[in-house]
């Protein structure tokens, strides 16, 4: 590998050296190649820009859907008006403008989180089985904030958000320490396992928490699973600036990712300082998750299944790859969204099922793709 | 790839016990598995008899012990007789289910992690009970043929979607987790589809509660294990010398498909009509086979006293439900948590630290 470093010179030449090592090395396949998606090759700018415009065309009409479906099917040109010439009188527009707008951005915002906060931490793990959900980040930040209405009765989204950051946190470090204990560092099957495990005993005591006090159980319930209803216009704007610190940490550190993808000791020739990486890195996951999470409760496997896909049109660079699946989240979670609304007409599914539905079955095709057997 | 259960396997471990020899068979019995299952046998009724006498009405174990054998005083014999009893049975019952059947998959997948409850096994016996109670109103007899399909099925599945060129045991585990979320959204969504009656009983049912089970639920339980337990116990044979390798284990002289199949077949039974009478309470299956091959210090899987150890885990769990926090009930599910999800923890640290993970 040491032989080979002379040639990296961008983060683009980093998609060739890691295809050369994965075909020539004789050591036992390593999974992290995987992460570099297969079959590794140099993606044009021209082909990123079009990516990036599809996923905004993608988004864009993502909002149009979810502003327009409903209990109450609204016609597109109301839609349009009621957006750009608000008139209080007519009904249809009241439900746009006071319904269904705030849920819309706020599906956009907790997308773009969760989206981010994925490849954030597939990226920092080199872990293809990195995601919220999964490594128990979000049962983390949700016992956090049931412990916080509990015993210090709070209740307010701008205080909550604070509880879920200490959650976040500390779960995200335990996990990884659990999971990296012993022999050969983390594995993802470790980091998967540690999170299960964390994730079940975070679920019990939240589940009892919520069992001891009616008052407590009745706050949660509107978020425990995961739902984009009923959030006033407020809460967006309550998390907002969190997760802007978040998406600038994350891009911050894109680079330094890049370097980190090469494995420690290449990146640290290329003058990466990997701690410091780390800790933003870290940093960026705790924001993003923890206001995800206080907006909208737990939603899983959106940060799974959006850097997987959007990796295969954009490559492996961080520095599209980041960006590109903040908006690629944003478009799963406006459809996801919407989808709820049509199938359970008239009632709705909550999104976060909805993202669990789509999620199971994406977690089991990467599993059996990625050379799991060596692990 | 080496793990646990191979290294234990591979300790040399005297062999103990006397051997019991008939005209056409030959029983080795093991003195330690014999007092260690007495032993849990005598915690389990001290318990489930303390759990009985204590509550928001205490009664004496004196007046509780007089009222199983026939002799009730007028307070007793509802509260014992309708409420108690049947809840300390079914929770014993349960716990035996499990722990056979955690034991049987553990062995078979030759993993402690390969419990029912982890690879989604326990899950899709949830969602096939959930489909009936919802979509057809069943008895409980459809509710446990629902369970026991829904079993079944999740068990094809998992094994299916882990198949690639055989079957490696982590896996398995992976597909199983996988395959638990996308169940457990399946559930939801018939949750929030269902009418409202529908969903109070999938609801108290879900939470893997043993609160307000009767003997309806204590025959459920009672069947499965009068059928299906002394089939675990007569397979103990088949499954020792399938945890030798399937070569070794066809060579002297086992059908390896068949007596799989079956191996599973009881497994998912077991687990199956366990959830159907108390629903997915979690982590029984999984801590009760390795607690009693600890016990026993037996290089096999310890069926039998994995079902007296689920039998104790779980009438203890259910007591520290009821009054660690009473007047509160918690359901007996999220204690079993509190014990199993450290323990996998503890588990993980350790496979890591032998290099067997």
């Amino acid at each position: 590998m040491a032989t080979l470093l002379p040639s990296v010179e961008a983060g683009e030449n980093m998609a060739g050296l890691l295809e050369f090592d994965a075909e020539t090395s004789n050591a036992a396949p390593d999974w992290r190649v995987h992460l570099a998606g297969d079959p590794v090759r140099r993606r044009s700018i021209s082909r990123r820009l079009a990516g990036v415009l599809l996923l905004l065309a993608g988004v864009g009409f993502g909002v149009l859907v979810s502003l327009a479906v409903g209990a109450k099917s609204i016609p597109w040109s109301t839609v349009l008006d009621a957006v750009f010439s608000y008139d209080p009188e007519i009904t249809d527009h009241l439900i746009v403008r006071e319904l269904r707008l705030p849920r819309t951005v706020l599906a956009i915002l907790v997308g773009v989180s969760l989206g981010m906060a994925g490849a954030l931490m597939q990226g920092v793990t080199r872990n293809p089985l990195a995601d919220p959900g999964l490594l128990g980040v979000n049962a983390g930040a949700s016992f956090a904030v049931v412990l916080a209405i509990w015993a210090f009765d709070i209740t307010s989204v701008s205080s909550l958000v604070w509880f879920a950051f200490i959650g976040a946190a500390i779960t995200s470090v335990v996990v990884y320490v659990l999971g990296s204990a012993g022999r050969g560092g983390a594995t993802p099957v470790r980091l998967a396992l540690a999170g299960a495990a964390l994730a079940a005993l975070l679920f019990a005591l939240t589940r009892a928490v919520t069992l001891l006090d009616q008052a407590t159980l009745d706050q949660f319930r509107f978020w425990a699973v995961g739902s984009l209803a009923g959030r006033g216009a407020e809460v967006g704007g309550q998390v907002a600036p969190f997760m802007v610190i978040g998406v600038v940490l994350a891009l911050g550190a894109a680079r330094q990712l890049n370097a980190l993808a090469l494995g420690e000791e290449a990146a640290k020739s290329l003058g990466t300082r990997i701690n410091l990486t780390r800790v933003i890195s870290v940093l960026g996951i705790t924001l993003l998750c923890g206001s995800a999470v206080a907006a909208a409760g737990p939603i899983g496997f959106v940060g799974l299944v959006v850097p997987h896909a959007v990796r295969v049109w954009f490559g492996p660079d961080q520095r599209w790859l980041l960006p590109a699946s903040g908006l690629a989240g944003a478009a799963l979670l406006l459809y996801c969204d919407t989808l709820g609304r049509i199938v359970a007409r008239p009632g709705e599914i909550q999104v976060g099922i909805m993202t669990a539905a789509i999620g199971g079955p994406a977690f089991i095709f990467l599993v059996r793709r990625t050379r799991m057997a060596q692990l | 790839m080496t793990d646990i259960v191979d290294r234990v396997a591979r300790v040399p471990v005297p062999i103990r016990g006397r051997v019991v020899r008939g005209r056409s068979f030959s029983v080795r019995l093991d003195p330690r598995a014999i007092v260690v299952c007495a032993v849990l046998f005598g915690l389990t009724v001290a318990v489930g008899l303390w759990s009985i006498s204590v509550g928001d009405f205490p009664i004496p174990i004196s007046d509780v012990v007089a009222t199983i054998l026939g002799n009730p005083t007028e307070d007793s014999e509802f509260i014992v007789g309708t409420l108690r009893l049947p809840r300390v049975l079914v929770g014993a019952g349960v716990g035996a289910a499990f722990g056979m059947s955690g034991a049987i998959f553990q062995s078979l997948v030759r993993n402690p992690l390969g419990s029912p409850d982890i690879i989604g096994f326990t899950g899709g016996a949830a969602l096939g009970a959930v489909t009936m109670i919802v979509y057809f109103d069943a008895s409980a007899t459809l509710v446990s043929i629902g369970a026991v399909g829904g079993g079944l099925i999740a068990a094809l599945l998992v094994y299916v979607f882990a198949w690639k060129r055989g079957v490696q045991a982590f896996r398995l585990v992976l597909v199983g987790i996988g395959a638990g979320f996308a169940i457990s959204a399946a559930i939801d969504y018939m949750i929030t589809r269902a009418e409202i009656n529908d969903v109070q009983r999938a609801a108290v049912w879900l939470t893997g509660s043993l609160n307000g089970r009767g003997w309806d639920e204590v025959r459920t339980i009672g069947a499965a294990l009068v059928v299906l337990g002394p089939l675990a116990v007569l397979m103990q044979r088949n499954l020792d010398r399938l945890d030798l390798g399937d070569d070794t284990a066809a060579a002297l002289g086992i059908n390896v498909g068949r007596s799989k199949l079956s191996l599973v077949l009881v497994g998912v039974g077991l687990a199956a009509l366990g959830v159907s009478a108390a629903g997915p309470v979690a982590f029984i299956a999984f801590v009760a086979g390795p607690i009693a091959r600890r016990l026993v210090n037996s290089p096999r899987a310890c069926i039998v006293p994995a079902a007296f150890v689920g039998a104790l885990i779980t009438v203890v769990a259910d007591l520290a439900a009821r009054r660690l926090l009473a007047p509160t009930e918690l359901p007996v599910g999220i204690m079993t948590a509190l014990i199993g999800a450290p323990y996998l923890l503890w588990l993980l640290t350790r496979q890591a630290r032998t290099g067997a993970l």
